[in-house]
C-alpha cells in the first residue's frame, strides 16, 4: 500500500532514511500514511533505545544487585525519549528535510556563489542551534560549569553560558560548511583539509584552560547528529553530483569531518576568551 | 503536578526559539532567494509543529531518564561497598574499575553495532572497495572502535591523565593511516567516526562520564568528566580505517601468491 523509494543509500544518521512516497489525491490517505509514517518511526526511536536499556537492565539485574530510586520517573522519562524522538523524526521527514534538500539541491545547482556560500554557512549554523544533542550537553555543561565555581552559580549565567557555547558551535559549524562547499567546488583533498585542522586543534589545545578541553572535543561529536547529518550531507552530495568530474561518494562525504573539527577549534578559543 | 507542567512549558518555550533559527533560514531563502512558493504547505506546518513537539518531550524526557541513569550507573559502579573495598579513605586503583569499563565497552559496542547509519556506511563502503571490505566486519569494526573509545575514556576519568594526552596520539595514528589507506575510504572512515554518536547515545555517555568524575576522590567534572564522546568518535577512524587496510592486504597477498603459482 506504501511505496518507498529510497533516494540516497547512504543516511546521515539513524531513521533520517529519506523517503519519496507516491502520493494519493485523498486527504484520509494522506492523513493515514502520516500515521503509518510515524509508527515505522516509533519503530525506529525503539530500536534505537533498546540496546541501550537491555545493556542497562543486564548490568542492574546481574551485576549491581542494587535498587534503582525512582524507578517510576526514570521509566515515564524514557517513554517521553521514545516520543520525542519519534515526534521529531518524523517532524522533520515532513518539514525541515524535503524543503532544506530541494534547496540544498537547489543553490548546488545554479545559484550565484556568493548565495550559494551564505545559504552553506545559514545552514550548518541553524541545524546546530536546532541540535538535541547538543542542546542537552550544552545545559548539562552549564550546569557542571556552576557547581565548579567556573561561572556564577545563578540560573541566568547558566543559561548565558549554555547559549553562548551553542551559538560558537554553530558557528563553527556554518564555517566548517562553507570550507566543505569551497573544497568541493576547488577540488582540494579531504585529507589535507583534516592535516590542517588537526594542527589547529593541536595549537589552540596548546594555549587554552583545562577546563575547556575536554568540552570542546565532545562538542565535535555532539554536534553532526540528527539536523545537521542529513541537511550538510545532501548539500555536499548535491554539490559533487552537479559539478563535472566530482565523485558524489568520495567528494559529497567529508563535510561531516569538517564538521566534527571546526567546533573544537572555536570552543578552545571562546574558553580561552571567556 | 503544576511545577511539572511549569517546566514542560518552559521547555516549550525555549524550544521553539531553538527550532526558529533553522525555520527562518528555510523558509526565507525559499521565499525571497529563489522566490518559489513551498509545496505542500499543511504537511510542511505540520512538520514543524511536531518537531517543537517532539524537541520538548525529548529534552524533558532526558531529564527523567536518560542523565539520571547515567550518573546512577557511574555512582553504583563506583561505590567502595560495589568495589569491595573497605572505608572510602582506602586507596583506589585504576585496575579496580573493572565493572566501569565493562559497563563502557559494552554500551560503546551495543549502541553502535545496531545503528541504522552504521549499517548504511558498511553498505557503501563495502561498494565502494569492490568486495574487499565485507558489511559486517565494517559494522564490528565501527563498534569495537566505539566501544575501545568509550572505555579508553572511561580509564582516563579514572586515571586522570588529560585528554589531549590520548587525543594528539589518536589523531597522528590517523594521519598515518590515512598516508597508507586505500583513497576511497578516507572520507567514509572519517564519517563513520561521527555517526555512531546518536542523539540518544550522547547524553547517556555524557552523563556517565561527569557521573564518574564526580564520585572519584580527586576528579573534577570540569576538568575529567569530558571527552568520552571525542574518543567515541575518534576510534571508528582508526578501527574502519585499520580494516580497509587490513582487506587491502589480504587481497594483495592473495593476487602475489597467485602471481607465483603461475609463473614459478
Amino acid at each position: 500500500m506504501y511505496l518507498y523509494l529510497l533516494i540516497y543509500p547512504y543516511d546521515g544518521h539513524h531513521g533520517n532514511t529519506r523517503v519519496c512516497e507516491i502520493p494519493y489525491p485523498n486527504q484520509i490517505f494522506a492523513m493515514k500514511r502520516i500515521l503509518a509514517q510515524i509508527s515505522v518511526s516509533l519503530a525506529h526511536s525503539i530500536r534505537d533505545l533498546t540496546p541501550i536499556v537491555a545493556v542497562i537492565a543486564v548490568f542492574q539485574l546481574l551485576v549491581l544487585k542494587q535498587p534503582i530510586p525512582n524507578l517510576l520517573e526514570m521509566l515515564w522519562g524514557l517513554l517521553l525519549v521514545l516520543l520525542g524522538l519519534t515526534f521529531f523524526i518524523q517532524g522533520l521527514k515532513l518539514g525541515l528535510f524535503p524543503i532544506g534538500e530541494s534547496l540544498a539541491w537547489n543553490f548546488a545547482e545554479k545559484g550565484s556563489l556568493p548565495w550559494l556560500l551564505i545559504f552553506a554557512f545559514a545552514l550548518g549554523f541553524g541545524t546546530t542551534i536546532a541540535e538535541p544533542a547538543l542542546i542537552a550537553v550544552a545545559n548539562e555543561t552549564a550546569m557542571v560549569a556552576a557547581m565548579g565555581g567556573w561561572i556564577e552559580n545563578q540560573p541566568q549565567a547558566q543559561q548565558h553560558y549554555a547559549h553562548g557555547l551553542r551559538v560558537t558551535v554553530a558557528l563553527s559549524v556554518g564555517c566548517a560548511v562553507v570550507i566543505g562547499v569551497l573544497r568541493i567546488l576547488l577540488g582540494w583533498p579531504i585529507q589535507y583539509l583534516i592535516i590542517f585542522g588537526y594542527l589547529g586543534v593541536v595549537l589552540a589545545t596548546a594555549f587554552a584552560p583545562p577546563e575547556i578541553i575536554g568540552i570542546a572535543y565532545d562538542s565535535g561529536g555532539v554536534t553532526t547528529s540528527t539536523i545537521t547529518v542529513p541537511l550538510v550531507a545532501s548539500l555536499g552530495i548535491g554539490l559533487a553530483s552537479s559539478i563535472e568530474g566530482r565523485n558524489p561518494v568520495t567528494d559529497g562525504f567529508g563535510m561531516i569531518a569538517l564538521a566534527s573539527l571546526t567546533p573544537m577549534m572555536f570552543v578552545m578559543v571562546y574558553g580561552a576568551l571567556l | 503536578m503544576t511545577a511539572y507542567l511549569q517546566s514542560l512549558w518552559s521547555t516549550l518555550l525555549s524550544t521553539l526559539t531553538d527550532v526558529l533559527p533553522i525555520i527562518l533560514i528555510l523558509v526565507g531563502f525559499q521565499a525571497f532567494v529563489l522566490r518559489r512558493r513551498i509545496a505542500n504547505l499543511p504537511k510542511v506546518v505540520l512538520g514543524f509543529l511536531l518537531v517543537v513537539l517532539g524537541l520538548t518531550l525529548f529534552l524533558e524526557g532526558l531529564d527523567h531518564a536518560l542523565f539520571p541513569i547515567g550518573k546512577l550507573m557511574a555512582q553504583q559502579l563506583t561505590t567502595p561497598e560495589f568495589l569491595g573495598l573497605a572505608g572510602e579513605d582506602s586507596v583506589r586503583k585504576w585496575q579496580d574499575f573493572i565493572w566501569v569499563y565493562g559497563f563502557a565497552f559494552t554500551i560503546g559496542f551495543a549502541s553502535s553495532i545496531a545503528e541504522p547509519s552504521v549499517m548504511a556506511v558498511a553498505l557503501k563502503a563495502s561498494e565502494i572497495s569492490g568486495g574487499t571490505i565485507q558489511p559486517g566486519g565494517l559494522r564490528v569494526a565501527v563498534a569495537l572502535g566505539a566501544a575501545l573509545g568509550i572505555t579508553l575514556g572511561a580509564f582516563r576519568i579514572i586515571s586522570g591523565i588529560p585528554i589531549q594526552h590520548f587525543i594528539i596520539p589518536g589523531y597522528i595514528l590517523v594521519l598515518i593511516q590515512t598516508w597508507l589507506a586505500p583513497r576511497g575510504i578516507i572520507a567514509l572512515a572519517y564519517d563513520s567516526g561521527g555517526v555512531t554518536t546518536s542523539t540518544v547515545t550522547v547524553p547517556l555517555v555524557t552523563a556517565l562520564g561527569l557521573g564518574l568524575s564526580s564520585h572519584i576522590p580527586g576528579r573534577s567534572p570540569m576538568v575529567d568528566g569530558f571527552g568520552l564522546i571525542a574518543l567515541t568518535c575518534l576510534f571508528p577512524i582508526m578501527t574502519v580505517l585499520g580494516y580497509a587496510q587490513l582487506g587491502h592486504w589480504r587481497v594483495r597477498r592473495a593476487n602475489r601468491s597467485r602471481k607465483t603459482l603461475e609463473n614459478p
